[in-house]
């Protein structure tokens, strides 16, 4: 099958990858561009662990066509800490030990990420059901909505001082 | 994955050439079934034809008369996002929202929904009550057809070759309208309604429900149409007579199956109560509006 040429916005610099039709943009971001910290859990759409946002939407990057991507703006876990600083939200995740074997933690942050660009300021209960397409199967759940929450107490203080 | 071709017209008339490229060819829109099924090897289709690029797939739209037009691959966090459309149509937009994460909600969207046919959709019983009409393209041009009128089974629509879903219109809204859908699974979130129920009333102006549409899913083969429900409501206010007749009515229409989310009497023993629970929360906002 012929492959297609695609060109997209990633992580803030333009990115351009040949990728068959059949091809998802998580295996595109893992195989064409290195990107390998969005993970493939279940590949279909349970997991959230491939979540990346795009066009400021967020998705599971499994259940979207790499074909699909072109012209689009693409956001992955790689790109959230800036200048060797984590971002606040990884930070607190190992503040609060908010993870165990890892896998799902991608995905959570990035998905964290996307409720806290949307919601400043969310409570708990709005956390816990944003993330419910992020599932961990070793530490749970409590100390990953901790963490989000704590980041976002931080957060918003930045925002206050800057 | 099996490979296919893939395809991004930006017109409907592209649109309708690409579908009838290849026979079997697939509509596109927020992939959410479609890349599920076609990993799993369900369907194997020659192409598949992403139709978000077609200008009125994407968006929701106000019309001067009050009514809405909204694109059939519009991602429901689009739906839910939108200034008024939650005002006018709250049970719709409830329905659409509880459709998987918040992922999913990213790219799915009601025109894959209606046309995955599941008897188990949850946007489609809150489409049927609300009287919606699809705006369906293809080969012979444009056509207008009733919602109730595309799913032929489960995982079958009534579309002909070449033809696609572009958008659904909604009819203007009146004051003390209002709709509501309610779904019974196991969990908070996340699940496949064992039934699900969308009811949408107009009200007098004394309080008494002028027009009523009730829609049951994952009680028969599509979604239902109940039009004895509907009608069970019409005339007077909603008191536990009307509610004990919309049940009965609600009740009579279904034909489930068993399965591992329900008995047939469980099902049809808990439409009843749904379209109950829907109808007073409908009932609740029309009077508030």
């Amino acid at each position: 099958m012929k492959k297609l040429h695609v060109s997209t916005t990633v992580n803030g610099d333009a990115a351009e990858f040949l990728a068959e039709p059949g091809t998802t943009l998580l295996d595109a971001l893992r195989d064409e561009l290195g990107l390998t910290g969005s993970k493939e859990g279940c590949g279909s759409g349970d997991c959230g662990a491939c979540s990346v946002i795009v066009d400021g939407r967020l998705v599971c990057s499994c259940l979207m066509l790499a074909a699909e991507a072109e012209g689009k703006r693409i956001e992955t876990i790689e790109g959230l800490a800036s200048h060797g600083e984590l971002h606040p939200i990884q930070q607190k995740f190992l503040e609060h030990a908010a993870l165990q074997c890892g896998f799902c933690t991608p995905g959570l942050i990035v998905a964290s990420k996307a409720l806290l660009d949307a919601n400043p300021d969310p409570s708990e209960e709005e956390a816990r059901y944003w993330l419910a397409g992020n599932l961990c199967r070793c530490t749970g759940y409590d100390k990953v909505i901790r963490a989000v929450l704590d980041a976002a107490a931080e957060l918003r203080q930045e925002r206050r001082v800057a | 994955m099996p490979q296919f071709e893939y395809l991004a017209p930006a017109s409907v008339d592209e649109a309708v050439k690409a579908l009838m490229s290849a026979p079997g060819a697939r509509v596109l829109a927020g992939g959410t079934d479609l890349i599920v099924q076609m990993k799993a090897g369900r369907t194997r289709p020659a192409a598949v034809v992403d139709v978000k690029r077609v200008p009125g797939a994407i968006g929701v739209r106000r019309e001067s008369d009050g009514g809405y037009s909204i694109g059939a691959a519009t991602p429901g966090a689009d739906i839910g996002e939108h200034p008024t459309l939650a005002r006018d149509w709250p049970g719709l937009v409830e329905a659409a929202n509880l459709i998987g994460s918040t992922q999913v909600q990213g790219r799915a969207s009601m025109g894959g929904n209606l046309c995955n046919a599941s008897p188990a959709a949850d946007s489609v019983p809150a489409l049927f009550a609300a009287r919606a009409v699809c705006v369906i393209v293809g080969p012979g041009g444009r056509r207008e057809a009733p919602v109730e009128a595309i799913q032929a089974g489960p995982g079958r629509t009534s579309l002909q070759p070449g033809e696609f879903v572009l958008e659904f219109r909604l009819p203007p809204r009146p004051k003390r309208a209002s709709d509501a859908y309610l779904r019974l699974i196991p969990r908070t979130e996340m699940d496949i309604a064992v039934v699900g129920a969308g009811v949408s009333l107009a009200l007098d102006g004394d309080g008494s429900v002028a027009e009523a549409h009730v829609a049951l899913g994952a009680v028969a083969p599509t979604t239902l149409l109940v039009q004895a429900a509907g009608q069970a409501l019409v005339g007077g206010r909603l008191d536990e007579a009307a509610l004990d007749r919309l049940d009965a009515a609600a009740r009579a229409a279904c034909s489930p199956i068993d399965d591992k989310r329900g008995t047939i009497d469980y099902r049809t023993k808990i439409a009843g109560v749904l379209a109950r629970r829907a109808a007073t929360i409908a009932y609740s906002r029309a009077e508030a509006r």
